[in-house]
């Protein structure tokens, strides 16, 4: 037996997911977080799910982790202090970054500007220059060099950064500058900006790279702290960490290069989506995961997410490759209110968070949140299972009265209108990730997950258009599901910045196949069988002179069969799609990546128990919610009890320890062979 | 004549209730798709201007031609007013003279499009974008002549015509068009993306018309003007005395030696309306630095300012624009009298912004901003590469934003919307430079408590002969400072050659010859400070100090004294004792010396001779000189 354990640590709770390997059975946990030190609730966790599975940790082979580490150290300040060397005349590069403040016309009054990554203090400019064709104009001087790193060893840096001018296209003066650190301050890590990053824009790879130093020594401890503590507990398989882009990577590789797991939480989320899709059937989703504050959402077209160059972590936009998430301020905790000036309905980006957290939640809330809307409304029913936990109703109502008094409407009015407006974000959201890359949304199923998603989907699937509406099996662990689920994945990066025509055809291929051999050989290096590797190359094309590229997936056998040609030509058939026009100008070769992929799974869910069709026998109790117009009877079922070919009529809510679906009054949803709900119109 | 819309429907739509939800769901999707417009637009653009700095403004108009969301106001009313001509399904409209639309854009390198958007045979939407052409031919590469005299020089002027007229495309209309520009390949790609963008928007109107239906949507928009309208209302009722207040603010230089040009406002509130009154403005520019001054683009420009501070959700649209009279002198510097050129109106349209501030703060210095806006200096720089090949930059600059009652003024930032510096690696990777230096000024931000954001310093090696010219502002009369703040420092540029001599040039420069290896010190100006420097933490000044942002001679200037990097306690309090003596009460503004001490320093001080008080065409202009004395 090979079991996979999947780890996903939330702010609140540190989800876990023993899955056997072999026949799919799978148990799934749920702990507390302990932020202080992660490991510590990650190995309550192992040592309770292991139980649930009857084994011992040492019996699981894969530990597979995604991690809000890296992101948090962004968000919260509390990465490494980062020296900078840049090449002379550049010092500001932080400072000015692109010069641009958010906010539309006047925007500037009120910009708070975020101080920059890497100290100007800190931040140090040598002489040396490479031109536009990476050749030296300027030598590099060696004293001046070294005055530089013992300013920055007095002054207690903990993470070094180099990022010279046209480092992209020649490396050696960087490469000079690590060989003098490493004598000089061999105990600080170092990153250089050729190797973290070998693209054009000065800002963006000097940004990249000192993202990475900045998170580098906090990932790091972090890494081999909860490796000691797994070996500790006999486990003794590998462990690899969730990256941005949905591959995963050995913890060792992380550590040199953790800007690469910025956005590793929400890309669980969007593989564990994968792999429900691959077991329903189901090979185009959207997915809409709903958490406290904010929703994740993702495109996933024939089972493959898409993925983009750059990972947005708060203010920061860095250059590394992520899952294409989009992020909006809406979530349970989204307060609603009413500005006195213009009388509209607002609901968020203001949260009320985990603490004090909707009034519903009996902890001290009393700002009226989408959680409270849900639950005046009757979709959230406050006898949570198990009762445990009752949610105050009479409170959540109180609290949306003073909305429905602001703006002159019944209590029901302004509930509706809450939830109205925060499925319009959500909706808002997935229409830039679809409609507006040129996809169909009918085209595509939506599932909700996290804590509130399958409350929403139904609702949303309507206004997309999207059916069915999914309510995935175990929607509060789906992170976890999809750490344990994915596969080995590492990539390398070279900006090319050619006319297509004036390439020789040979030379990019031969290029391609130098770095295919370099990804080859990491993953080789973590132990896959070459025959395992697979290989795939990704071409950035577009119109000379255009600022934005579209990125070409192409298996080499492909490329090598229908040469540059036939990627112009998608490129082309792409650019109509996305823009509705072609033009006659040149072709350039912007950037070329070359993508190693580890076995791919065949990971089957295990099968539930066939019913009926009559989900009387999970029936916990007659219920009622709002439709619109008036209370409707409606049932809540317990989901545990729910079995394979189940016809659920709407209005139904349907309960489990960790989250709540919403079955519309005139949708039906069928529990398919594996557990997950389908909602469809009736 | 007005233009006439055809109709295949005349049926007029019907006012129906819409419930406050379906109105913010509305009005939601409208803003999503503006902001799909301007990607759009980044993504397919070819220009530098366009695509990297982000030199195009999108609008979406109910189908009377109202902003409903948008930057600038809507220009749709003056241009039907105007057009003698119909509006039909299938059509797609076109047009870059200023004069044509009231002044809605101002300068013909701004390319118009606009789609009328029908649904049923009825006109139910504009949607519409304009954006800066690289090069629109003319007398000068960039197409933007600062000594031009009459627009004719200024390259293509565009009157209202389709591109599309009924469906069918105009392809000799686009062939003739290009053929005028230096840059076609440029021209054509961000006219394609500026429709595109169009269309998406259009796309999206007619996808919510249909989700909600044909009157639901024209009565949600008349519904969202009406929200507008009320919340100004109030805004105006609250913040604006009935007692006159006036504020003066100055162009530099026209380019040709002449200046000052004064630019005078004055705003009260009169029968719940405000009258912004620009009486006292100079005369129109022989050169091309006036700005045809759209009204409703004031209007907007007021009302972002008021809004801005109270509900920044709130969408912006035309709702209120009855409730704001702007009056402007005909044949002034902002409503200049056909053909005046107008390509250089970008200082102008800049200094409105400190203007409307110091007007907007005068009685309420919470809200009050120092001074900031030089303009969006620009570089050009063209010529033949060694292959023969015709290449040409035109760059936007950035400055410091002033000092703000939240903070320090951000170093070398934008002050206009959604502009970007291009990278430095992208310049050398495509054009024949190398960028030496790019940093910031230390000192040139205002002194204040809350410091202006310092100028830049970006250094050009040229690697090919060609020739420059540079349009900048802010270099004679300094940025002014607030509530105790000093006025920021003044833009220069300086060329230095390869001999290693130096030469002042202007701040205003057309087709000046450089060669290979000349190097251009581009400074700009710094923002004004806001507050008291005096009050300023000292440590502040020691750390800015060693980050290089402030020199320890320009730290005298809040009073602190640092010796070897550490703050001297003693002598700084001693010194800002001696100060705060010396100066006696400050003012809510400093404007630095007035205009006759700066011309008496001018050369020692900028290395420039100071420009001449502009002499007015008695037969013209001297009625209007008069009522501006």
């Amino acid at each position: 037996m090979t079991y996979r354990l999947g780890v996903d640590v939330g702010g609140t709770f540190t989800d876990l997911l023993l899955f056997n390997q072999d026949n799919g059975e799978f148990w799934r946990h749920k702990t507390p977080s302990t932020p202080h030190d992660s490991s510590e609730g990650i190995l309550n966790g192992v040592t309770a799910v292991c139980e649930k599975g009857g084994i011992a940790p040492s019996d699981v082979e894969f530990f597979l982790h995604g991690t809000t580490v890296a992101t948090n150290a962004v968000l919260e300040g509390k990465g490494a202090r980062v020296g900078l060397i840049t090449t002379d005349g550049y010092r500001q590069v932080m400072q000015i970054a692109r010069s641009f403040v958010p906010g539309g016309l006047a925007g500037w009054i009120v910009w708070p500007k975020p101080e920059p990554l890497a100290a100007l203090e800190d931040t140090f400019e040598i002489k040396g220059r490479m031109n536009a064709r990476g050749e030296e104009t300027v030598a590099i001087d060696e004293a001046q060099i070294r005055t530089a790193l013992e300013a920055l060893k007095a002054s207690g840096v903990e993470a070094l950064t180099v990022a010279l001018i046209n480092a992209y296209l020649n490396g050696a003066h960087e490469q000079r500058v690590a060989e003098l650190a490493a004598e000089i301050m061999p105990e600080v890590p170092i990153s250089l900006s050729h190797l973290v990053l070998p693209e054009m824009q000065e800002y963006e790879r000097t940004l990249t790279t000192v993202a990475n130093a900045a998170v580098r020594p906090v990932v790091g401890k972090y890494v081999r702290n909860l490796r000691d503590r797994l070996r500790g507990a006999g486990m003794a398989g590998s462990l690899s960490l969730l990256r941005s882009d949905g591959g995963l990577m050995s913890s060792e590789k992380s550590e040199e290069h953790p800007v690469s797991l910025l956005m590793s939480g929400p890309a669980g989320g969007v593989t564990g989506a994968i792999w429900v899709g691959r077991n329903a059937g189901i090979r185009n989703i959207l997915t809409l995961d709903v958490g406290g504050t904010s929703t994740d959402v993702a495109l996933i077209e024939d089972l493959e997410a898409r993925r983009q160059r750059t990972t947005e972590v708060g203010h920061l936009s860095v250059r590394a490759s992520a899952l294409d998430v989009k992020t909006v301020g809406a979530g349970g905790g989204s307060i609603a209110y009413v500005p006195e000036l213009t009388k509209a309905l607002r609901v968020g980006p203001q949260s009320a968070g985990a603490v004090p957290g909707p009034v519903a939640y009996g902890k001290g809330g009393t700002l009226p949140t989408v959680t409270d809307a849900n639950v005046v409304l009757g979709y959230l029913p406050e006898n949570l299972l198990g009762g445990t936990f009752k949610l105050d109703r009479e409170g959540a109502k109180k609290s949306v009265q003073t909305i429905a008094d602001a703006l002159g409407i019944g209590l029901m009015e302004a509930a509706r209108g809450i939830i109205d407006i925060v499925n319009e974000n959500m909706f808002g959201a997935l229409r830039m990730i679809s409609v507006q890359q040129g996809y169909d949304p009918r085209d595509f199923a939506v599932m909700g997950f996290g804590g509130a998603g399958p409350l929403h989907v139904n609702a949303v699937a309507r206004l997309m258009g999207s059916w069915p509406a999914v309510s995935p099996v175990s929607p509060g662990v789906l992170c976890a599901l999809g750490d344990a689920t994915t596969r080995m994945r590492t990539e390398t990066a070279r900006s090319f910045s050619q006319r297509v025509a004036d390439t020789s055809e040979a030379d990019v291929l031969a290029l391609l196949e130098e770095m295919a051999q370099q990804t080859r050989a990491e993953l080789a290096a973590e132990g896959i069988a070459e025959a395992d590797i697979t290989s795939q190359f990704e071409l950035d094309v577009r119109y000379e002179g255009q600022a934005f590229e579209v990125p070409l997936s192409i298996d080499p056998d492909t490329l090598r069969a229908d040469g540059l040609k036939g990627v112009t030509a998608r490129f082309d058939a792409e650019h109509l799609r996305l823009f509705t026009f072609n033009m006659d100008s040149a072709h350039e070769l912007v950037n070329l990546r070359a993508v190693a992929m580890g076995p791919a799974l065949e990971l089957p869910s295990p099968p539930l128990e066939q019913g009926d069709g009559d989900p009387i026998r999970a029936k916990l109790r007659d219920h009622e919610l709002w439709s619109g117009s008036a209370m409707e009877p409606a049932v809540i079922y317990d989901r545990a009890k729910l079995r394979a070919g189940d016809v659920i009529p709407g209005p139904a809510v349907v309960t489990e320890m960790d989250s709540t679906t919403l079955i519309e009054a005139d949708c039906v949803g069928t529990v398919d062979h594996a557990g997950n709900i389908l909602i469809n119109l009736a | 004549m007005p233009a006439r819309i055809i109709q295949a429907n005349e049926a007029p739509f019907q006012t129906v209730p819409v419930d406050p939800v379906t109105l913010d769901i509305i009005e939601n999707a409208l803003r999503n798709a503006r902001i799909e417009m301007d990607a759009t637009l980044v993504r397919t653009a070819m220009s530098p201007g366009i695509r990297e700095q982000g030199d195009a403004f999108p609008l979406i108009a109910d189908h009377q031609g109202r902003m409903i969301v948008g930057q600038f106001g809507s220009y749709i009313g003056p241009f039907l007013e105007g057009f003698d001509g119909t509006v039909e399904d299938g059509d797609l409209i076109f047009l870059s003279d200023p004069y044509s639309v009231g002044g809605a854009i101002s300068h013909s390198n701004d390319w118009l499009v606009l789609l009328p958007v029908f649904k049923g045979g009825r006109l139910i939407a504009y949607t519409s974008m304009f954006g800066h052409q690289s090069d629109i031919g003319g007398m000068v590469p960039g197409s933007m002549p600062i000594h031009a005299t009459e627009i004719f020089q200024e390259g293509v002027r565009i009157p209202p015509v389709k591109i599309w007229k009924r469906g069918e495309y105009n392809e000799d209309l686009i062939k003739l068009v290009m053929h005028q520009s230096r840059t076609p390949d440029w021209c054509k790609a961000d006219l394609n993306a500026l429709i595109a963008s169009c269309r998406v928007a259009a796309h999206r109107v007619v996808e919510m018309v249909e989700r909600f239906g044909d009157d639901m949507f024209v009565s949600a928009t008349d519904m969202l003007l009406e929200r507008n309208h009320r919340a100004m209302k109030h805004l105006i009722e609250t913040s604006i005395g009935e007692e006159k207040v006036t504020f003066e603010d100055y162009i530099c230089d026209d380019g040709m030696g002449y200046g000052p040009y004064r630019i005078k406002c004055t705003m009260w509130r009169e029968n719940g309306r405000v009258v912004l009154d620009f009486a006292g403005t100079d005369p129109q520019s022989k050169a091309s630095i006036n700005m045809l001054l759209n009204e409703n683009m004031m209007r907007m420009f007021f009302g972002i300012y008021m809004i801005m501070i109270f509900d920044p959700q709130i969408l912006f649209n035309d709702g209120y624009y009855d409730l704001i009279d702007v009056r402007i002198p005909e044949g002034s510097l902002l409503k200049p009298k056909f053909p005046a050129a107008l390509s250089g109106r970008t200082h102008v349209l800049g200094r409105l912004f400190d203007i409307l501030g110091g007007l907007l703060g005068q009685k309420t210095p919470e809200f009050l901003n120092a001074a900031g806006f030089s303009s969006s200096p620009h570089l050009f720089y063209a010529g033949h590469d060694k292959a023969g090949k015709w290449f040409q930059l035109f760059q936007i600059g950035f400055g410091g934003i002033p000092g703000r009652p939240l903070g320090d003024g951000p170093d070398g930032h934008s002050l206009f919307p959604g502009f970007t510096n291009v990278p430095n690696e992208f310049l050398e990777r495509y054009f024949p430079l190398e960028i030496v230096r790019y940093e910031t000024v230390a000192d040139s931000g205002g002194a204040g408590l809350h410091r202006g954001g310092n100028g830049i310093n970006m250094v050009y090696r040229f690697l090919e002969p060609g020739v420059i010219a540079i349009h900048d502002d802010r270099w004679f009369v300094p940025p002014w400072g607030v509530n105790g703040g000093l006025p920021g420092k003044r833009a220069r540029k300086i060329l230095t050659k390869a001999d290693g001599s130096k030469i002042v040039v202007g701040n205003k420069l057309e087709d000046y010859p450089v060669e290979a290896g000349d190097e251009l010190q581009f400074i700009t100006w710094g923002g004004g400070g806001w507050g008291d420097p005096l009050d300023r933490d000292p440590a502040l000044l020691a750390k800015e100090l060693k980050q290089g942002l402030v020199t320890a001679e320009g730290a005298r200037d809040y009073g602190v004294v640092l010796v070897d990097g550490a703050v001297d306690d003693g002598a700084t309090e001693a010194l800002r004792a001696k100060l705060r003596d010396e100066r006696g009460d400050v003012g809510v503004f400093n404007f630095g010396p007035d205009i006759e001490t700066l011309r008496a320093n001018c050369l020692a001080e900028t290395g420039l001779p100071a420009p001449t008080a502009p002499q007015w065409d008695a037969a013209s202009n001297g009625v209007l000189a008069q009522a501006a004395e």
